[in-house]
């Protein structure tokens, strides 16, 4: 059972209520693609990824990743029940995506950098440890149910 | 591996910091330590509080290294070969990926916290590169 002290949640909700899901979603997923190119192998069908900006301007990685960032708020939501709001999740990107589980730790470095360049100094190093705690706990509940 | 247009975004971004990678050094390192706690065991002999001189010292000296990548990309593995030595032979902070990997992300989330909207995807992913290019090197020599 996860222990969320009052501080972690504060944080955690604060700084959520201030996320444009859809904006940091899509810039995410982007990054991902961009940084981490080998990723793109789960993204044959969303057309042109051949550069930065065809990624960036992709409406379907923007729109994957306003769905994949939706997802995380579900999780803040629940933030006691991690596994139990992950496990349908947890089943589909194993059995059906066949996601190396090392991709949502990837994923979820990624996302504590885009809040990082949104809120500068205010992401101060107890807001990071707290969301990477966080990240690496939804990581962690995706690769569950892995067989 | 590191194209010229990752080499120069680099050199750009460094270049930005203006006399502020000192406090970028010892931002990465406090980060790291409050991030991932078990990367203090490495500095049992240090005050790890906020604030804490050697930990500003230390920083300083991670990010002179980095500096001197910087300058000399070309030739990672002899500009930081002493650097490879301490690491493997004395140090030995292991494995050698995963701990430089947490210091890699600390180092990026405070670049980012300074340059924001500049610190964009495709600076992201040449310093990405670039620290792993940086970790490779350091952990040559470990066996």
């Amino acid at each position: 059972m996860v222990h969320w002290s009052a501080e972690e949640k504060q944080l955690i909700t604060s700084v959520w209520a201030k996320v444009n899901v859809e904006e940091c979603g899509a810039e995410a997923l982007a990054r991902l693609l961009i940084v981490y190119p080998w990723t793109q192998r789960f993204f044959s069908d969303f057309g042109n990824l051949s550069s930065p900006t065809a990624i960036i301007g992709n409406p379907k990685v923007r729109a994957h990743g306003k769905k994949v960032l939706t997802s995380f708020g579900e999780a803040i939501k629940n933030l006691d029940n991690l596994k139990g709001t992950y496990s349908k999740l947890s089943e589909l990107h194993c059995d059906k995506l066949h996601v190396d589980p090392e991709n949502f730790r990837l994923l979820g470095d990624i996302l504590v950098i885009v809040l990082a360049a949104h809120f500068t100094k205010d992401f101060t190093p107890a807001c990071q440890a707290t969301w990477q705690k966080l990240v690496g706990l939804v990581a962690h509940a995706l690769a569950r149910k892995y067989h | 591996m590191l194209t010229a247009e990752d080499k120069k975004l680099i050199q750009q971004i460094w270049g930005k910091l203006g006399g502020a990678e000192e406090e970028v050094g010892a931002d990465a390192l406090n980060r790291m330590f409050h991030s991932y706690p078990p990367t203090k065991t490495y500095f049992p002999h240090f005050d790890l509080s906020p604030g804490s001189d050697q930990v500003r010292g230390h920083g300083k000296k991670v990010v002179a290294a980095l500096s001197n990548a910087i300058k000399n990309m070309d030739n990672l593995s002899q500009a930081l070969s002493e650097l490879s030595n301490l690491h493997a032979y004395n140090l030995r902070v292991d494995p050698p990926c995963f701990s430089l990997q947490f210091l890699s992300q600390c180092l990026q989330v405070s670049l980012a916290t300074r340059l924001g909207k500049e610190y964009t995807p495709e600076v992201h992913s040449a310093v990405d590169k670039f620290m792993s290019a940086v970790a490779s090197v350091l952990a040559e020599k470990y066996r």
